[in-house]
């Protein structure tokens, strides 16, 4: 049974950090349909179009008929732990600090056997379920859980290091003002954040959950206009060495496309809030997160940003918000690739128009922005990178996958 | 006993079994372990480079070089050459290719090699870029190298069929007692049973006295015809048979058994002897559990009962089993894919009675075998070679 993980103590600031490592990265190209797997929370095993054969590690041939067509595909995720071993003196940097370290041998029920990750509570000769989880290097490594959920089974010290859950963590959010920032904060609170740091901009203006926000214990509000670098800076100068989450929260929503728009006062202060103010943002907390990605119960362990399911295809009624979420998407992978070294996630959740103002034009289905809440908090939980939230940004997936170019000219029929 | 298809080893031999004697840490390059071996060779032989005309070599630690750049390295002109990268299978796949070169004229005289450096940091960097399988789905669990999977083909195998950590631990300990009458071996202390049983957990239930340790050095002999040994002068061995199978048994779940399984009939039957009458074993122990395995795989005993067989025999030099005689890569060292010729070396050295402080009395018949590369979650490679002396 898992001990609970206690809340640590303040740190003593003599102490040495612990610098983050990685565990081992390389992959074949193959291997990467893990990576996709594990991003989405999917099980996923290349399964042979040819004979119907599961089979792993990932291969460009299958072994059971030699074809070559071997899609990823969700797969059964029950299995039976056949062996395990506990490792005490590993050869690898990263694992060495961490043993005692257990991993094992899983038959699957659908074929093949799989080196993996163990939760604590699973028992030799008994049966799992297994998930792709990103570990520290960002790559994919498969892990098993217990058939049944146990007591305080989150806490398991081999499940924290391949999720950012909030338990017992630090959260900066950056918009207190919208109802996403709210819901967000609250839902992190009963996650067990241990504070949550709320920007918000101008505070002596009065707002609209302003006292549910301030009544709530271990909500702190801060001053913070993300479009303003010097702003930034100075929250991050504060507060920056403590932020174990940060949840980018900004929300700039208007109309309009490019023809019905006159000059660029719109365009650019889309630009300036969501654009650089996510570079304001990267440039003031990200190195000190990326530093702290191995430090304890509370080390730093996810970006989040919240973007329109537009920035993967243009939607020429929000034309140019959606070019805005566009970048921001870009530069998100930009943030993750250097926040890797780190072991620090970034985590894009993609919605769907939300139920707010500025959607007020826009028929159903929208998104609550609790959902969005809610959704930003099993992502943390469950160790994920890329979420779709509501049934717009799911069918948009969707549409994606199947021919991009039916969705732009459907998005701009 | 079925009887074999397979054409013999006809006018075939081994001859001037080489060790370039092992060290922990070596600032010399691989090229230089091959060369040293390749040297001593053709001094043992008595003959010159030039008189080599086929070359078969193994390395993990050769860098960018395969046995092409190696000719032009040490001045080789041959009109056979193969590269092994097997493992610890290396050498029985060597000695079987260079055995049927030979015979078929396509070559006259054959070194086979194996030599590797260990440099501090080059063992991590083996691990590292080991095989496509382990990068992706091994080495990115901490496993570092054998010792997790091993680990857990260990502890699926006794609880499967009763072994005991004690009845590895018998293995190491005759092995090691083996080892100090050999002067080459790393290992110069002596191992009790208690000393292995206290030792520092690795991966469970791998222990400290299960692993080997990885070393520099090289391993040599050489394949000609009867003819040509005569006519050097050269005491060698016959190759009463041969087996090589890679990647058996794919559905056990757990590896439980060996390629060896498969031909082992096929092995005594091309030889035309028994186990009982192999006066000898080298086993390929990169751990004790493997060469249980073997126990039972080559028709020591039946499937299971690798442990009982452990007790009821002395595996010493001069015990009822002798058993990796040198005192196995558990106590001399794994030196790379020397590793794979150590026990063929020892076991060309016992048939030829050349063993000196570790050699087997009236040795006339004996096994070495080998195994190798845990691509994934077991080992792919696996062969075994019967040698006869010339008394035989």
């Amino acid at each position: 049974m898992i001990e609970p993980i206690q809340k640590p103590r303040r740190k003593n600031p003599l102490q040495r950090t612990q610098l983050p490592t990685s565990p081992p990265r390389a992959r074949s190209r193959a291997s990467h349909g893990f990576t996709r797997a594990a991003a989405e929370g999917r099980f996923m095993l290349q399964h042979c179009g040819a004979c119907g054969t599961f089979c792993y590690p990932a291969r460009d041939a299958c072994p059971a008929c030699l074809s070559a067509d071997l899609a990823f595909t969700d797969a059964p995720r029950r299995g039976t732990l056949l062996s395990e071993t506990t490792l005490h003196i590993p050869a690898d940097v990263h694992f060495r600090e961490r043993a005692p370290w257990r991993i094992g041998l899983v038959a699957m029920e659908c074929g093949p056997t799989l080196v993996t990750h163990l939760h604590a509570d699973c028992e030799e000769g008994g049966p799992v379920v297994m998930s792709f989880q990103l570990d520290k290097s960002g790559q994919a490594v498969a892990f098993a859980h217990p058939e049944r959920e146990t007591p305080n089974m989150t806490d398991d010290r081999q499940w924290r290091e391949m999720t950012a859950d909030p338990k017992f963590r630090r959260v900066l959010v950056t918009n207190g003002r919208s109802i996403v920032g709210q819901e967000v904060v609250a839902a992190l609170k009963t996650a067990g954040a241990s504070i949550v740091f709320v920007g918000v901009a101008e505070p002596w203006k009065p707002f609209r959950g302003e006292d549910a926000l301030r009544a709530m214990e271990g909500v702190e509000i801060v001053p913070l206009d993300i479009g303003d670098e010097k702003s930034v800076a100075d929250l991050a100068a504060d507060v920056g060495g403590k932020v174990d989450i940060l949840v980018n929260t900004t929300e700039h929503v208007r109309a309009g496309g490019l023809l019905d728009r006159q000059g660029t006062s719109v365009v650019r202060d889309e630009i300036d809030q969501s654009y650089l103010g996510f570079v304001h943002l990267a440039q003031a907390f990200g190195s000190s997160m990326r530093m702290r990605g191995s430090d304890g119960v509370n080390s730093a362990a996810a970006w989040v940003n919240i973007l329109s399911v537009y920035a993967l295809a243009n939607w020429p009624a929000f034309g140019a918000y959606s070019a805005s979420q566009a970048a921001c998407l870009s530069l998100s992978h930009c943030l993750r690739a250097e926040l890797r070294s780190g072991g620090v996630k970034v985590v894009n959740v993609f919605t769907g128009p939300l139920d707010i103002e500025w959607f007020q034009t826009v028929p159903p289905p929208k998104v609550a922005p609790r959902a969005v809440a809610s959704a930003i908090v099993s992502a943390l939980k469950r160790g994920l990178e890329d979420v779709f939230v509501g049934d717009v940004a799911e069918e948009i997936r969707q549409r994606l996958a199947a021919n991009p170019k039916a969705v732009e000219r459907e998005l701009g029929a | 006993m079925q009887s074999s298809i397979r054409t013999p080893y006809d006018r075939v031999v081994m001859a001037v079994p080489v060790t370039i004697p092992y060290v922990r840490y070596s600032v010399e390059s691989a090229q230089w372990w091959i060369g040293r071996a390749l040297k001593a060779l053709v001094d043992g032989a008595g003959i010159t480079p030039r008189d080599i005309d086929g070359f078969c070599v193994s390395s993990f630690t050769a860098g960018l070089d395969s046995g092409i750049g190696l000719t032009q390295h040490f001045g080789l002109c041959v009109r056979w050459i193969d590269t092994i990268p097997l493992g610890g299978a290396s050498a029985i796949a060597a000695l079987r290719r260079a055995a049927r070169a030979v015979q078929a004229g396509d070559a006259r005289i054959v070194a086979c090699v194996a030599g590797d450096t260990n440099h501090v940091d080059s063992f991590r960097y083996t691990l590292e870029n080991f095989s496509r399988f382990n990068q992706d789905a091994v080495y990115p669990y901490g496993a570092g190298g054998a010792n997790a999977s091993f680990a857990l083909i260990a502890r699926n195998y006794m609880r499967t069929f009763g072994a005991k950590r004690e009845d590895f631990g018998k293995i190491a300990v005759a092995q090691r007692s083996n080892a100090l009458r050999n002067p080459d071996a790393l290992m110069k202390a002596p191992l009790t049973i208690e000393r292995y049983m206290s030792a520092r957990p690795i991966a469970d239930p791998i222990h400290l006295f299960d692993c080997v340790m990885p070393c520099a050095g090289a391993e040599a002999f050489l394949v000609m015809g009867e003819d040509v040994a005569a006519s050097l002068n050269l005491p060698a061995a016959r190759i009463l048979a041969t087996i090589e199978r890679h990647n058996a048994f794919g559905d056990d779940p757990v590896q439980v058994r060996g390629g060896w399984a498969v031909d082992v009939d096929e092995l005594y039957a091309m030889a035309g002897v028994k186990p009982d009458d192999l006066d000898f074993v080298e086993t390929y122990d990169d751990y004790p559990v493997i060469s249980m395995m073997q126990f039972e795989d080559l028709g020591f005993c039946r499937k299971g009962e690798g442990p009982d067989f452990v007790r009821q025999h002395d595996l010493t030099i001069d015990g009822s089993f002798p058993h990796n005689t040198s005192g196995g890569q558990l106590s001399v060292g794994q030196a790379g894919a020397g590793g794979a010729y150590l026990g063929v070396v020892e076991a060309l050295r016992q048939v030829l009675g050349q063993a000196g402080p570790t050699q087997v009395r009236d040795a006339r018949v004996g096994l070495a075998s080998g195994f190798g590369m845990i691509n994934y979650d077991r080992g792919l490679a696996s062969g075994a070679a019967i040698l006869a002396g010339p008394g035989a």
